[in-house]
C-alpha cells in the first residue's frame, strides 16, 4: 500500500504499449474488460433511449410518436439489446474481466486469446443484431415465441443469428473463468479465501457453459424452421408450438442468474468494504450462489404456468422456483447483518448497494407471489411480470453494476468522480426508478397486459406517471454520463486503495501496469479480516470536504 | 366479496376470485413485515454504526446459528403455505364443474369469436349467464393468444395446435373486460373485447334472439348489424376512409387493383370469396390481414353482408 511512489515509474496499462493496433489486438484481461464496457455501455444507452421513446408513446393510450408495428420493433429491440448485448455480458465480461485476475492476484485469465476472442465474437454477434434493424426489425418480443416468430416477415432470421453469436462469447468468457478460476489463485488464497465477487463469477460461469448451447440450438431449429420448414415448432406441420417454450426458458431462465449472481458478488464486496465489516455468513452467501445456480436449471417451466403444461408439472416448477428463492433471502439478510456493529462510509458504491438492497427485495417478494400458482395466472404476462423482472434487473443487477463501476472506477482509470455529483445521481435515478416501476405493479395486478401499443382508458393515470419517471430515470444517466466523461479526464488522481478494502486488487498500483502486480503476491489476510488489519483508505485523507465524508456527513 | 376492488387489484367478480386475492393478501402483508424490519434495520444501522473515526477494528462475528437457523426456517416455512395455497387455487382453476355450459372460443389476429352449442355466434362480446359455471374450450387459427379476465382471476393461453380450456364462474350481472395478454402482433393491443354477464332470464332470450337470423328485418339491416356484432367495423369503414382494410362505401362494382397486378371486378362473387377466403385475392396496398370467416358466419349472414355493401353506394 505504500508503493505510491512508484506510480510515476511504472506505466499503467492504459499508457503502455501504445497505439489502437495494441488496444485491438491485447490479450490483456484489463483492456479486453475496458473494450467490453465501452461496448455494452454503448448499447446500454441505445436500449435506454428505446426504453424512453416507447414509455413516452404509452404516456396517452393514442398514437403519440409511431404507430403499432413500430412500437412492437421497438419492445422486441429494447429487450433484445438490453438483455443480449448489455445485462449478460455486463458484470462477468466487463467488469469480471477486469478485476477478477486482480483479485486471484494472477497476471491475467487462463486462455488470453480465447479471452480477446470472445470479444470480438461478441461483436460479429452484436453486428448481426444491429443489421436486423436495418434489414426490417424483428417485432416478436425478445422471446421469439413460435409460431408467430416463425410467420411474421420481419428479419427474425438475423436476430436469432446474432444471439446464436452472442452465446458464444458468453461461454468463451464462462470458460475462461472457470480454469482461471481453479489454476490461477495466488498461493494461499483457498477456496474459501476467495472474494464472494469471485464465487459469484464461478457460478455465473458454470451456468454461461451449461445453459447457453440449449440457447444456441433452439435458435438453430427455429432457424431451420424458418428456412427450410423442418416444422418442429409449427403446428400446421403437426409441430408443437409449446416445445419451443420449454427449449427457450431451459435457458433463459438460468440466463435470470447469470444476470443477478455476479450482481449479488459485488454487493457482497461493497456492503463488507464499506462497512469495514467481516462478512456475516461467508459459506452461507457462497454456497447459496453455487445452490441458485444448480437449482435454476430446474424452474423453467414457471414461465408457461398458463401455456397448458400438466398440472403436475406446474406443481413441481411452483415448488422448485420457492427454492431459488430462499438462498437469495439467506444473502439478503447475511448482507444486513453485516452491517450490523461495522464502520459504514455511505459512498457512492454503498448508496447503490443500499438501492439494490431495497429494490431487490421488492423483486424478490413480488417474484414469490408470481411462484404461487393460482395467483400467477392472474398476473402472467400483465405489467405486474415486467415491474418484477425490471426490480430484479434493474433494480438489481443494474444497480450492482453502477455499485461496481463506481467502485473499481478508481482502479480502472486512476481518476475519481465527483462524489457530490454521483450521490445527486443516484437520488434521481432511484426516484425516477419506483416511478417508474412500481406504477407498474400497479398497472399489472389491475390487469394491464404487456407488450400493448394503446390501453383502455382507465390505465392511463399510472402509465402517465411511468412515464414521468422514465424521463427523470432517463435525466439521471445523462447527468452520470457527463460526470463519468469528466472524470475520465480530469477527475482527481486516485490512489491505489481509495476505500480501504482488503481485496487484493487493491494492493497494485492504480491504474494496475500491464502485468497487473509488479511482484508476485501472496495471500497474507483474507478478503474480509477487517477484525484484523486496517487500512485507511486514500480517498479520505485528501481535501476538505473529503474530510467531511469521514465524518459521515454528506 | 369485494365488488369494488383495491389500490392494487381489481373488482372480485368471480367465484375464484376471492380465493386469488387472499394468496395475494398474504403474501403482501408477510412481505411487507419482512421489508419493514429489513429497512428499518439498514437505515438504523447506517447511522447508528456510521463510520466515526478512520482505522477502527471491527467486530469479527460472521456467524450466529440460532439466527442463521431462524432466517433459513421461518421464510421457509412461510413459502410452504404460499406453495400449498397457491396449487389447491390452481387446482380449482383447472378441473370445471361436471354441469358447466361449454361455449366454444377462437382467438384470431385479431379477435375473439364465441361460438354456442344452441347455434348463435359472436364476435369480441362473449355473454354469459351470473352464478353458472361456464367452460370455453380455446383454440386459435394462427398464433398464440391468451384469455384474459382481469375481473374473474382467470387466465389461459390460446394455442394453435390443440384445444386448451378455462372456467369460471361470474358473481355480478355487468360488463368485464377481455383481454389477449400473449403478444401476437399488431393488433395485438386490439384484441380487446367484453364479458356481457346477464341474469339466468335475460340469457336465455339473448341466446335465442342471438341465435336467429335477424327476423323482422331486410337483408341490408341484419347485414349492417353483422357489420359491427362481427368486427367487420375494426378494419372497414363506410366513410371511405383506408383503416386496415378498404372502405366499404361505393366497393360494389368497383374495379380493384389486386397484389397480381389484375383488376376485377367487386361483384357478389368477389365479395362472398372476399369474406370467406380473403387470402385468395388480395387488394394492392394491404396486408394479407382479414381473418378468414369461413366457418364463423352462416351463409345467410353472408349474403346480408353482400346486401348491406350493396346499400354503401353514393350517388
Ligand atoms: C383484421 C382486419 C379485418 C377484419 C376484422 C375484416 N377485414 Fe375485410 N379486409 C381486411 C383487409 C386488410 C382487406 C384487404 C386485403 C384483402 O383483400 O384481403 C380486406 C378485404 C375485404 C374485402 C374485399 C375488399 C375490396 O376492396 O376488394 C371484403 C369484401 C371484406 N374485407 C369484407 C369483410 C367483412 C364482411 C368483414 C366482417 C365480417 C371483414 N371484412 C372483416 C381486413 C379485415
Ligand atoms: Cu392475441
Amino acid at each position: 500500500m505504500s508503493n505510491a511512489a512508484a506510480t510515476a515509474a511504472v506505466p499503467s496499462y492504459l499508457q503502455e504499449p501504445k497505439g489502437i493496433k495494441s488496444w485491438l489486438l491485447t490479450v490483456d484481461h484489463k483492456r479486453i474488460g475496458i473494450m467490453y464496457l465501452a461496448a455494452i455501455m454503448f448499447f446500454f444507452f441505445v436500449g435506454g433511449a428505446l426504453a424512453v421513446i416507447l414509455r413516452t408513446e404509452l404516456f396517452r393510450p393514442e398514437q403519440i410518436l409511431m404507430d403499432a408495428d413500430t412500437y412492437n420493433q421497438f419492445f422486441t429491440l429494447h429487450g433484445a439489446i438490453m438483455i443480449f448485448l448489455f445485462i449478460i455480458p455486463s458484470i462477468p465480461a466487463a467488469l469480471g474481466n477486469f478485476i477478477l485476475p486482480l483479485m486471484l492476484g494472477a497476471k491475467d485469465v487462463a486462455f488470453p486469446r480465447l479471452n480477446l476472442a470472445s470479444w470480438y465474437v461478441y461483436v460479429f454477434g452484436a453486428i448481426f443484431c444491429v443489421a436486423s434493424i436495418v434489414l426490417g426489425a424483428v417485432d416478436t418480443g425478445w422471446t421469439f415465441y413460435t409460431p408467430y416468430s416463425t410467420t411474421t416477415s420481419t428479419s427474425v432470421i438475423s436476430m436469432t443469428l446474432g444471439v446464436f453469436i452472442l452465446g458464444f462469447s458468453s461461454i468463451f468468457t464462462g470458460l475462461n473463468f472457470i480454469v482461471t478460476i481453479h489454476k490461477l489463485r495466488m498461493p494461499g488464497m483457498t477456496w474459501f479465501k476467495m472474494p464472494l465477487m469471485v464465487w459469484g463469477l464461478y457460478a455465473t460461469a458454470i451456468i454461461q457453459v451449461l445453459a447457453t448451447p440449449v440457447l444456441a440450438i433452439t435458435l438453430v431449429l427455429l432457424i431451420m424452421e424458418r428456412v427450410l420448414g423442418v416444422g418442429i415448432f409449427d403446428p400446421a406441420m403437426g409441430g408443437d408450438p409449446v416445445l419451443y417454450q420449454h427449449f427457450f426458458w431451459f435457458y433463459s431462465h438460468p440466463a435470470v442468474y447469470i444476470m443477478i449472481l455476479p450482481g449479488m458478488g459485488i454487493i457482497s464486496e461493497v456492503i463488507a468494504c464499506f462497512s469495514h465489516r467481516k462478512i456475516f455468513g461467508y459459506k452461507p452467501i457462497a454456497y447459496s450462489s453455487l445452490g441458485i445456480a444448480f437449482v435454476s436449471f430446474m424452474v423453467w417451466g414457471h414461465h408457461m404456468f398458463t401455456s397448458g403444461q400438466s398440472e403436475i408439472a406446474a406443481m413441481i416448477f411452483s415448488f422448485l422456483t420457492f427454492f431459488v428463492g430462499i438462498p437469495s433471502g439467506i444473502k439478503v439478510f447475511n448482507w444486513v447483518t453485516t452491517m450490523y456493529k461495522g464502520s459504514i462510509s455511505l459512498e457512492t458504491p454503498m448508496v447503490y448497494a443500499v438501492m439494490f438492497l431495497f429494490l431487490f427485495m421488492i423483486g424478490g417478494f413480488t417474484g414469490i407471489m408470481l411462484g404461487a400458482l393460482a395467483l400467477d395466472v392472474h398476473l402472467h404476462d400483465t405489467y405486474f411480470v415486467v415491474a418484477h423482472f425490471h426490480y430484479v434487473m434493474m433494480g438489481g443487477t443494474v444497480m450492482a453494476f453502477l455499485a461496481g463501476i463506481h467502485y473499481w472506477w478508481p482502479k480502472m482509470f486512476g481518476r475519481l468522480y465527483s462524489e457530490r455529483w454521483a450521490k445527486v445521481t443516484a437520488l434521481v435515478i432511484f426516484v425516477g426508478f419506483n416511478m417508474t416501476f412500481f406504477s407498474q405493479f400497479i398497472l399489472g395486478a389491475q390487469g394491464m397486459p404487456r407488450r400493448y401499443y394503446s390501453y383502455l382508458d382507465q390505465y392511463q393515470p399510472l402509465h402517465g406517471f411511468s412515464s414521468v419517471g422514465a424521463w427523470v430515470l432517463g435525466i439521471g444517466f445523462v447527468i452520470m454520463a457527463v460526470y463519468l466523461t469528466a472524470s475520465f479526464f480530469n477527475g482527481r488522481k486516485a490512489g491505489p486503495n481509495p476505500w480501504g478494502a482488503l481485496t487484493y486488487e487493491w494492493e497494485t498500483l492504480t491504474p494496475p501496469p500491464q502485468h497487473n502486480f509488479l511482484k508476485d503476491v501472496v495471500l497474507t489476510h483474507g478478503p474480509y479480516d477487517y477484525d484484523k488489519v486496517t487500512v485507511v483508505g486514500d480517498f479520505y485523507d485528501k481535501s476538505p470536504t473529503d474530510k467531511q465524508h469521514m465524518a459521515g456527513k454528506v | 366479496m369485494d365488488t369494488t376492488g383495491t389500490l392494487f387489484l381489481p373488482p372480485q367478480n368471480s367465484t375464484i376470485a376471492s380465493e386469488v386475492d387472499f394468496l395475494w393478501d398474504f403474501i403482501y402483508w408477510a412481505s411487507a413485515a419482512f421489508f419493514v424490519i429489513l429497512g428499518v434495520a439498514i437505515i438504523y444501522f447506517l447511522i447508528r454504526y456510521r463510520r466515526r473515526r478512520q482505522g477502527e477494528l471491527t467486530s469479527g462475528k460472521s456467524h450466529n446459528v440460532p439466527l442463521e437457523i431462524a432466517w433459513t426456517v421461518i421464510p421457509t416455512i412461510l413459502i410452504f403455505f404460499v406453495f400449498v395455497w397457491g396449487f389447491q387455487g390452481y387446482l380449482k382453476m383447472q378441473i370445471a364443474p361436471g354441469d358447466a355450459m361449454e361455449v366454444k372460443v377462437t382467438g384470431q389476429k385479431w379477435f375473439w369469436s364465441f361460438q354456442y352449442e344452441e347455434g348463435a355466434s359472436t364476435v369480441n362480446e362473449l355473454v354469459v349467464p351470473v352464478d353458472q359455471p361456464v367452460k370455453l374450450l380455446m383454440s386459435s387459427t394462427d398464433v398464440i393468444h391468451s384469455f384474459f379476465v382481469p375481473n374473474f382471476r382467470v387466465k389461459m393461453d390460446v394455442l394453435p395446435n390443440r384445444y386448451t380450456h378455462l372456467w369460471f364462474e361470474a358473481t355480478s350481472t355487468g360488463e368485464y373486460d377481455l383481454l389477449c395478454t400473449e403478444y401476437c402482433g399488431t393488433g395485438h393491443s386490439e384484441m380487446i373485447g367484453t364479458v356481457r354477464v346477464l341474469g339466468e332470464r335475460e340469457f336465455t332470450e339473448w341466446l335465442e334472439q342471438a341465435g336467429g337470423m335477424g327476423e323482422g328485418m331486410t337483408p341490408a339491416e341484419f347485414g349492417e348489424q353483422l357489420y359491427t356484432s362481427k368486427a367487420c367495423n375494426t378494419c372497414h369503414s363506410l366513410d371511405g376512409s383506408k383503416v386496415v382494410g378498404p372502405s366499404f362505401l361505393n366497393l360494389y362494382n368497383k374495379e380493384q387493383m389486386l397484389t397480381t397486378g389484375q383488376a376485377v371486378v367487386a361483384d357478389e362473387n368477389y365479395l362472398r370469396e372476399s369474406i370467406l377466403n380473403p387470402q385468395a385475392k388480395l387488394v394492392a396496398g394491404y396486408d394479407p390481414v382479414m381473418p378468414s370467416y369461413q366457418g364463423v358466419l352462416k351463409d345467410q349472414q353472408v349474403d346480408a353482408l353482400i346486401a348491406f355493401i350493396k346499400s354503401l353506394q353514393e350517388q
